[in-house]
């Protein structure tokens, strides 16, 4: 992946790598009468991974929506690359959201354009990057996610699964070092959704993208977190995670707007909360 | 009672001030980078050419049967050859503008609301936003400035084509001659009726083109909603181009003459 996007303002990156890049300081929001979130804090390092549990309803996309700047929060702070969120206004939005890519509830493509426009949409209309190095790029991030072949078609001729893969390659397409997943592998049958859990892990390990994923797929939440990517000579290889891996993915459960558990996969299985438990079984 | 009074009020309000932000969000848009320049063509295309035929068919049979209309009218004062008169002064003034609003209304109005309001219920207008497109600079001030500029052309070519469907009428069927027709045409008009015929359809396609942004920008509710905000802005943009019209016309009566 070695194509520089170049003419998008970027905001500065904080330069060490234990710095957290995504921050969420006892964040509150409500909708008239009905409270969404109630001081909700957690921090995400680079390389890491976090999952956000959560019943229907909970505010785990609200959360995501808030790191991106989509919506603004009623109280709290949202630093994202040291920078606060919730203080910008659109146009520096525009500048932090180009290191962060997110994945939308069944992918959110764009009906009318083509696989290729797409994937290449932000740096087509976003930078002033040649047309053949866009190509390359999209052809690099289509062969990625094992869609290659698909660069021609319309959003309406792919699978569900291949559309979120379309769609995990757009978000990545201009090479952002933070990923949102919004409930990436919701209705999907197993076999596709353990494809989509692949290409985040791959990313995540090969790309060194830190990654924060709001989902109730229970099982793709757990193989993420419990497996890496390595590379090999003629590709990579999945494998289970050793302890110290599968350590920096954390889990946190949301219920009725406010964080009930927060700890690794092996922590989240030794849990004795009955409403945890409930959600495990 | 005072409950629901209170709720539609803070709707109400509310409803104009986001229609206030997107519209002033849209100025700015039109003179600030980024400016996407092939989505401007690309809606000149879609809202003017695309246009063109509803239009010509609509400016063509409205001067067709005000001819027709206004032939027996006439008749009864002996009128007849300054049927051109009226029907110039008709169509360049008042008809031409007004008919062609509320055919933009129907075809760009809805058309508009639809396409917004379904990418807003899937999400592709937040999508555009976490790519680092401001969707007001993408898809609002292309449409904003094809409307300005189409609605005046497409204007022009209804009220040319109802005084030509006029003329028709007149030499086949009220036994006008041709040249009696013309010199009948140029003596009703006047320069400040040009101007009119021409400064009305900027308001118009103006409003009608940023009601359907706005509705369309704010649907809610799935399909079904898509439905609700493409019937509103319809409704809204016909009611509004009829309103705009008196008071732009009781504006630039008090100003042209």
């Amino acid at each position: 992946m070695g194509v520089e996007t170049s003419g998008t303002a970027t905001l500065a990156r904080p330069d060490t790598q234990d710095q957290p890049v995504v921050v969420v300081d006892n964040v509150s929001l409500a909708f008239d009468d009905k409270v969404v979130l109630k001081d909700v804090s957690f921090t995400l390092l680079p390389g890491h991974t976090k999952v956000i549990l959560g019943a229907s309803g909970s505010g785990k996309s609200t959360i995501l929506k808030l790191i991106l700047g989509l919506w603004k929060p009623d109280g709290g702070a949202i630093t994202v690359n040291g920078h606060r969120v919730d203080r910008m206004n659109e146009l520096e939005l525009m500048q932090m959201r180009a290191d962060v890519g997110m994945v939308f509830q069944e992918g959110a493509l764009f009906d009318s354009l083509t696989v290729a426009e797409n994937v290449g949409f932000k740096l087509y209309e976003e930078t002033d990057m040649p047309g053949e190095q866009i190509e390359a790029r999209v052809q690099e991030v289509l062969g990625f996610v094992g869609l290659a072949e698909f660069i021609g078609r319309m959003p309406s001729e792919l699978s569900g699964g291949q559309r979120r893969r379309v769609a995990i390659a757009r978000a990545i397409a201009a090479k952002p070092r933070i990923l949102l997943y919004d409930e990436a592998t919701t209705g999907l049958d197993p076999i596709t959704a353990i494809s989509v859990d692949e290409e985040m892990i791959k990313l995540r390990d090969l790309e060194s993208v830190s990654s924060i994923i709001v989902t109730h797929q229970l099982r793709d939440a757990f193989f993420v977190a419990t497996h890496e990517a390595g590379r090999r000579q003629d590709g990579y290889d999945i494998v289970p995670a050793d302890a110290q891996k599968c350590d920096e993915a954390e889990f946190i459960m949301l219920k009725e707007g406010l964080i009930s558990f927060e700890g690794n996969a092996a922590e989240l299985r030794a849990s004795t909360d009955p409403y945890l438990k409930s959600f495990l079984s | 009672m005072l409950q629901l009074l209170d709720a539609w009020l803070k709707g109400a309000v509310l409803e104009i001030q986001e229609y206030v932000r997107l519209q002033s969000a849209a100025i700015r848009g039109m003179f600030s980078r980024p400016f996407y320049f092939h989505d401007v063509v690309e809606q000149f295309d879609q809202i003017g050419i695309g246009s063109l035929t509803v239009v010509l068919l609509t400016g063509f049979f409205t001067g067709a049967v005000l001819a027709l209309q206004t032939g027996i009218t006439l008749d009864q004062f002996g009128a007849r050859p300054f049927v051109g008169r009226l029907i110039s002064a008709s169509m360049v003034k008042e008809l031409g503008p007004v008919l062609t609003g509320l055919m933009l209304a129907g075809r760009i109005g809805s058309g508009i609301a639809a396409e917004l309001g379904s990418m807003v219920v899937t999400d592709q207008i937040n999508a555009l936003r976490a790519l680092g497109t401001d969707p007001i600079r993408k898809l609002v001030v292309p449409r904003v400035l094809a409307g300005l500029f189409m609605a005046p052309v497409l204007t022009v070519i209804s009220s040319t084509v109802g005084i030509i469907g006029g003329w028709l009428i007149a030499v086949f069927q009220l036994r006008v001659a041709s040249s009696v027709y013309w010199t009948s045409v140029i003596d009703g008009l006047y320069l400040d009726d040009a101007w009119m015929g021409i400064i009305k359809p900027f308001c118009l396609g103006y409003v009608i083109v940023t009601i359907g942004c706005h509705v369309g920008l704010r649907t809610k509710g799935g399909t079904q909603g898509v439905g609700r905000a493409t019937t509103n802005a319809v409704v809204a943009s016909s009611v509004a181009v009829i309103a705009v019209d008196f008071f732009v016309t009781r504006l630039l009566i008090t100003l042209l003459y």
